[in-house]
């Protein structure tokens, strides 16, 4: 079997068993709306200071859910005994590791597609013009914070205290995509065209790229034993 | 060996202090409190070492599968992050009175404080692994995303707080580049980096006691 199809076989395994239990996805999508309630209850009802500490506040969701969603990649294997079965699988590990992060990219951009509509219906915020920057932030936010998600995960899978682990591990390495994300989605709601913001999205390239590559090179390491 | 590093560790400390308490001008403005930047600057740029020293070592353990790298990571580490937060601390101590503050999200010091804690989660993870052998593959993949991610921090925090307020505060002596505050400075540094270095053959040292001692 090819790399990428290897890489693929593991999306379709991950997707196929979310589709049949929707353990994650369902108490997701729970989770985001309950997040709403809890930002309108914390941050009052005035509008003219929510959209001031917007932006943040749709990051704050995304990471929330992002840590909630990532540090469970590893479980399934972890709990049905289905470790040594990802082991097993033939030629370089570092498929496991794209499709595990193919998985994520796509339960996580699913979650944060519906959080967003919900902040456009709850705050009234008018996209229209934003959406096309918009939509390239989170995208490179959404890989940062998943690459590094998907190898932390895989580190703390087997490891005591994981569920604690796992976000103190991810948000200090962080620091560069959730600055990066916050700042650049902020001018963007302020109706800037996305090349004011371009250093901010230069920097989320690179980040994703060291992310991804170093990865991609350590997952063998951390997969043996 | 270990014992010749930790007198001239003394030696290099002793006269450093002497150094900045009486060859160090007293500085105009902020009076002696100034002084401290002999004992913060040192601290911090030692804890740089420290953690260069522990990425090369990670990546050593990595391709050569030793053990001595990975207690070399480890000593450094927990060094590092002793250095880091009694840099912190120092320089909290020297603001308070020459800011009025004991902290502000300036970009030195917010990305110094990100790196404290990126370190700190490196030594909490060394602590809940049982397996040594585990501990040091995953601690060295850690070490290695920190340290790349260190570049990327400066960036964004940089562009983060620069593009509202220049680092003006950041500097608060100035550094005129005169002998009488570079040589205390630079004693000072020796000193630390030498502390340093004989913190982490103590450390390793007994790191490898302790794996000898468990079969």
């Amino acid at each position: 079997m090819s790399y990428a199809r290897r890489a693929l076989a593991v999306v379709w395994k991950d997707l196929a068993v979310e589709r049949r239990s929707k353990e994650t996805l369902n108490a997701l999508v729970f989770f985001s709306l309950l997040l709403l309630f809890v930002f309108q209850f914390t941050l009052g009802a005035d509008r003219e200071r929510l959209a001031a500490v917007l932006p943040g506040v749709l990051w704050l969701g995304f990471v929330l859910s992002a840590l909630l969603a990532l540090g469970r990649t590893f479980l399934v294997e972890r709990e049905h005994d289905c470790w040594e079965g990802l082991l097993l699988a033939p030629g370089d590990k570092s498929a496991i590791y794209l499709g595990k992060l193919l998985g994520n990219l796509l339960l996580m951009l699913l979650v944060e597609a519906l959080v967003l509509g919900l902040f456009v219906v709850f705050f009234d915020i008018d996209l229209s013009r934003a959406l096309p920057g918009l939509v390239v932030v989170v995208l490179l936010g959404t890989l940062g914070l998943a690459a590094v998600g998907t190898l932390f995960a895989a580190m703390t899978a087997n490891v005591r205290a994981r569920e604690l682990l796992f976000p103190v591990l991810l948000l200090p390495v962080q620091v560069p995509v959730l600055l990066a994300t916050v700042k650049a989605t902020e001018a963007l709601l302020l109706g800037e065209p996305l090349g004011a913001v371009a250093h901010w999205v230069k920097l989320l390239v690179a980040a994703d790229a060291v992310y991804v590559v170093v990865s991609l090179l350590t997952f063998d390491v951390v997969l043996e034993g | 060996m270990v014992k010749t590093l930790g007198w001239l560790t003394a030696l290099a400390l002793v006269v450093g202090l002497l150094m900045a308490f009486v060859v160090a001008p007293r500085e105009v403005t902020q009076g002696n409190v100034q002084r401290i930047m002999y004992v913060h600057v040192p601290l911090i740029l030692a804890s740089y070492v420290a953690f260069v020293v522990l990425a090369i070592a990670s990546i050593l353990y990595l391709v050569r599968r030793d053990p001595a790298a990975d207690r070399l990571a480890h000593a450094s580490g927990e060094v590092g992050v002793v250095f880091v937060g009694l840099g912190i601390a120092t320089g909290s101590i020297w603001g308070k009175p020459t800011w009025g503050t004991w902290w502000t999200w300036d970009a030195r010091l917010t990305s110094v404080a990100i790196l404290f804690v990126m370190y700190l989660g490196y030594l909490l993870l060394r602590g809940t692994i049982d397996d040594p052998e585990r501990a040091a593959r995953y601690c060295a993949v850690l070490g290695i995303v920190a340290a790349l991610d260190i570049p990327l921090v400066h960036f964004s925090v940089y562009w983060w707080r620069t593009l509202h307020q220049p680092p003006s505060l950041m500097k608060p002596g100035g550094f005129t580049g005169s002998a009488s505050i570079l040589w205390p400075l630079l004693v000072n540094l020796l000193g630390f980096v030498l502390l340093y270095a004989y913190f982490v053959a103590r450390r390793v040292r007994l790191l490898r006691a302790e794996a000898e001692a468990v079969p």
